[in-house]
């Protein structure tokens, strides 16, 4: 390290960064995932690292949290050069993660989820708990979110978990804190929250890096950005010398269209039609409590709300995956409530589940497989009981081609590719039937802005092709974008539905969050 | 090229693991020599697996041996084999071999000198062998309808499945006036031999049925479902199958193919039942299920290997003077590393595969499964 001569040196010099990552390399057989990558964070910095999945992301933060090992490069703290040996050694020197899924154990209290792994004793037997309410309660007052400590985690609404979980880095002395996508399950006021939060943070000199895909947040938020594409750093932008385009271009490699690219509806006749629709969940609770809907021919109608607020159950309820207990479901002139998901399916009905690994594939079988999962047993996949093989790989090479997969080939196993690809697998299964009606369920969760801009473009396809399409999804920017008309659904009921045109995503963000109901607590108990 | 390189991915664990075994039998023969005679020989694990390998192999008598040996372990191996792809794990393999066996005799020697041979032959298999599906069957149905976990029906109902033989057989069907409990012999109704001295046809039925029950599992749209409900039993719902009617199916085919096994066992090679009907195959057959990687053709190979090692155990010990129980052992290493393959993976440095893509996730998840018969 050179010694500050006496010249006047640019102010960003003088402020040493707070991480600083050099070079950073990491190979994995057959992908470089970082490529010699440079990342400078300085104190009190909300950094954003912007990247489609599988750009490198994951693999450097992996570095930085200790759960990858570099094969070049170095992270200096402080200027300090620190070999990481794993999490815990990262979480002592005050870097910590908050995952997009939560880490927190819900039956478990705040405070006992805040100090799991990090206990004051107060004897060798005991815990220290009013030790332990104390700090958390001081913490909470001086960055502005205040939470009982006795309250159960899994009481509380997601933005608040998402607050525990960043109470759980500071009580840990996080100086630099990691967060992963963590305004992908928000609305958009819990989303201005979390911002606030993090704005006090940084202002009292923690360091963020924030990683997301949604450009508008991050040009809210970041004070600077870096942009990660196939694992080289292809950019860093201030938010205020930049666009959305200017960044998704980035991105991509490519010129991006942000926007759908929809002319008007063309609605025709009732395709759906839901009356009194009641759903019980997996503990017996009315999940879905009298749910009326109608999807027309050639239009989207998009369900924004909360996950967890019967959307689950709404789903399953329509594709046969769960027994309604009261109500009816009228497919065209056919009654298909409570009918098995095989005749819903064969009745024309095509469905994108919100859980690809769960629902929509089969990891460990091959593409070609993955293709038939619905229509394995119908000509031309199968005569009587034998399957045609070459038929299967045949359309299986049709669709890779038609959907621009990017896989080897059909023989590789879904497992082996990028969520991207993964779910265009499931979206040209289910695109390529004979559909009256389309149930999207979250179709591009997780996905990157390319992946998602071509899933949107089919969906739109489908629409003007006659196609009923039911859209259920959290994030409120699809919904926005997507649907002609738009239902909010609110602990098991549609509390509004809306022409698209026109509609204010505050005034949508704000029923999804209280149901249009006034003085609801921010403490939501979900269901 | 892939295919290649996947078959070799495929076949190392087990042949790693028969390595690591044949280590470990090495060290046990070793050091209880040292221990019994105050002796270092280092020449007795080749004499004793030369002997093995000789009197499994070593002459045509020794073959037919080894392939009579081989057949239920086939069998029963293709029944639990075909249970993992289901995601289920029958460990009841062995009761469902007793049943199976129990009902062939008792239905094979209704049959005396008066029919064919063959009539009572067919009929005495495919009573044996139903009686097989039919107790397994009870586990499926259970688990289907209650969510009854088939590991612990399947070992409950090992146990009355032995002592249903010893009832009967020291009761119903015991020969009056014999010394022990024994039944009467299957006379007619035995598979003839058609090679050596105790080569009985059962050994071709067994790869004819690995064959067809590989064409079931990967060529039919019937095995696509059965091994999608294994693999991931709530796409399997949502593709519109019934998971729960798999597994009864499914289960059902397992007990049917260890009945089998248990009728070509007491037709072609015992004749008969005692009331101490004295078999480890059923639980051989999960460790040969597992070294075949629940694979049909894997399965006959694992199947070989441990029917010439019971095959050419008296020549180890007659020979190299090593008990024969060291075949226990060699079997019991290998079922263990195959198991705790990341042990086996650790020493050697292979790559493990991805999450979800190992076939052997389905063994491990079987215990903590249940995800197919959720409410639905």
């Amino acid at each position: 390290m050179s010694i500050p001569t006496e010249e006047v040196l640019p102010a960003e010099v003088v402020q040493a960064p707070a991480l600083e990552m050099r070079g950073i390399t990491k190979r994995y057989p057959g992908v470089v995932a970082n490529d010699s990558i440079n990342l400078t964070v300085r104190p009190g910095e909300i950094h954003a690292l912007l990247g489609e999945n599988g750009a490198g992301k994951s693999t450097l933060m992996n570095v930085l949290y200790g759960l990858a090992v570099p094969d070049e490069g170095e992270i200096l703290l402080d200027g300090v050069p620190l070999m990481l040996s794993g999490p815990t050694d990262a979480i002592a020197r005050g870097i910590s993660m908050v995952h997009q899924h939560f880490m927190l154990v819900p039956v478990l209290s705040v405070a006992e989820n805040i100090v799991l792994g990090e206990e004051t004793m107060a004897n060798p037997i005991f815990l220290d708990r009013r030790e332990a309410d104390r700090r958390i309660i001081e913490l909470g007052k001086r960055f502005g979110f205040e939470v009982d400590p006795d309250l159960k985690v899994g009481s509380l609404s997601v933005g608040w978990q998402q607050r525990v979980e960043i109470l759980k880095a500071l009580y840990r002395d996080a100086r630099i804190l990691v967060l992963d996508e963590p305004t992908a399950v928000l609305t958009p006021q819990e989303t201005e929250e979390i911002f606030a939060v993090l704005r006090r943070l940084a202002g009292q000199g923690h360091s963020i890096i924030f990683i997301s895909h949604k450009l508008y947040e991050v040009l809210e938020i970041a004070d600077r950005i870096t942009v990660i594409r196939r694992g080289k750093v292809v950019g860093e932008r201030i938010p205020s010398e930049t666009s959305e385009n200017d960044l998704a271009e980035l991105m991509v490699g490519r010129a991006v269209d942000l926007t759908a690219n929809r002319g008007e509806s063309h609605p025709g006749s009732p395709m759906l039609r839901v009356s009194g629709l009641r759903v019980r969940d997996d503990r017996r609770q009315e999940a879905v409590r009298g749910v009326d809907l109608e999807v027309r021919e050639g239009e989207i109608l998009g369900i924004a709300g909360v996950a967890g607020n019967g959307q689950d159950e709404l789903v399953a309820a329509l594709t046969g995956l769960r027994k309604p207990f009261a109500g009816r479901v009228l497919l065209g002139d056919a009654d298909v409530t409570g009918a098995a998901s095989r005749r819903i399916s064969e009745a024309g009905v095509g469905f994108v589940p919100a859980d690809r690994h769960r629902f929509g594939l089969v990891l460990s079988y091959p593409v070609a497989d993955n293709m038939v999962l619905t229509s394995y047993h119908r000509a031309p996949f199968a005569r009587g009981i034998v399957r045609d093989d070459k038929a299967i790989a045949r359309v299986a090479r049709e669709r890779i081609s038609e959907y621009d997969i990017r896989t080897p080939s059909e023989d590789v196993k879904a497992g082996t590719l990028s969520g991207g690809n993964q779910q265009k697998v499931v979206v040209a299964r289910e695109f390529s039937r004979d559909l009256k009606f389309l149930i999207l369920d979250q179709p591009t969760r997780g996905l990157d802005v390319g992946s998602v801009e071509f899933i949107h473009g089919q969906v739109i396809a489908k629409r003007d092709a006659g196609t009923a399409v039911l859209l259920v999804s959290a994030e409120l920017d699809e919904i926005m974008e997507l649907s002609d008309r738009i239902a909010v659904m609110f602990r098991g009921r549609l509390v509004a539905t809306m022409d698209a045109r026109g509609a204010d995503k505050n005034e949508v963000g704000l029923l999804m969050a209280t149901g249009g109901e006034k003085d609801v607590s921010p403490v939501v108990t979900a269901s | 090229m892939t295919r290649l390189r996947r078959f070799g991915a495929t076949i190392a664990l087990p042949t790693l693991s028969i390595v690591l075994a044949m280590v470990v039998g090495s060290i046990v023969m070793l050091v209880s020599e040292l221990l019994v005679s105050g002796r270092l020989r280092p020449d007795l694990p080749i004499n004793a697996y030369s002997a093995l390998i000789n009197g499994s192999v070593g002459n045509p008598n020794a073959i037919v041996n080894t392939l009579v040996q081989t057949t239920p372990l086939i069998l029963g191996g293709l029944s639990v084999g075909l249970a993992f792809k289901a995601g289920l794990f029958n460990i009841g393999a062995q009761g469902q071999f007793l049943i199976g066996a129990l009902v062939t005799v008792a239905v094979g020697t209704q049959f005396r000198t008066s029919e064919p041979g063959f009539v009572g032959l067919i009929v005495a298999i495919a009573a044996g062998t139903l009686a097989g599906a039919a107790y397994g069957f009870i586990p499926g149905i259970l688990k289907a309808v209650s969510g009854a976990h088939e590991v612990v029906t399947t070992i409950m109902l090992n146990f009355v499945a032995v002592s249903t033989v010893a009832a009967l057989v020291s009761g119903l069907l015991d020969v009056p006036g014999s010394p022990s409990p024994i039944t009467l012999d299957v006379g007619t109704a035995a598979l003839p031999v058609i090679f050596g001295r105790n080569g009985h046809l059962g050994i071709l039925i067994a790869p004819v049925i690995a064959a067809a029950l590989s064409w079931l599992l990967f060529k039919t749209t019937w095995g696509f479902e059965i091994r999608t409900a294994g693999a991931n039993p709530e796409a399997a719902r949502y593709a519109g199958m019934n998971p729960k009617r798999i597994i009864v199916y499914a289960m059902s085919l397992a007990g049917g193919l260890a009945g089998l096994a248990g009728a070509t066992e007491v037709l072609g090679v015992t004749k008969h039942m005692t009331a101490s009907y004295g078999t480890t195959v059923g639980f051989d057959s999960i460790a040969v299920a597992l070294l075949g990687r629940t694979n049909p053709l894997g399965i006959v190979f694992a199947a070989l290997l441990f029917g010439a090692m019971r095959s050419g155990a008296a020549a180890m010990q007659i020979q190299a003077g090593v008990p024969a129980e060291l075949v226990g052992v060699l079997q019991a290493t290998i079922l263990f590393f195959i198991v705790a393959s990341s042990v086996v993976r650790r020493i050697f440095r292979l790559r493990a595969a991805g999450p979800g893509l190992d076939e052997a996730t389905t063994i491990s998840r079987s215990y903590g499964g249940g995800d197919a018969t959720r409410a639905a």
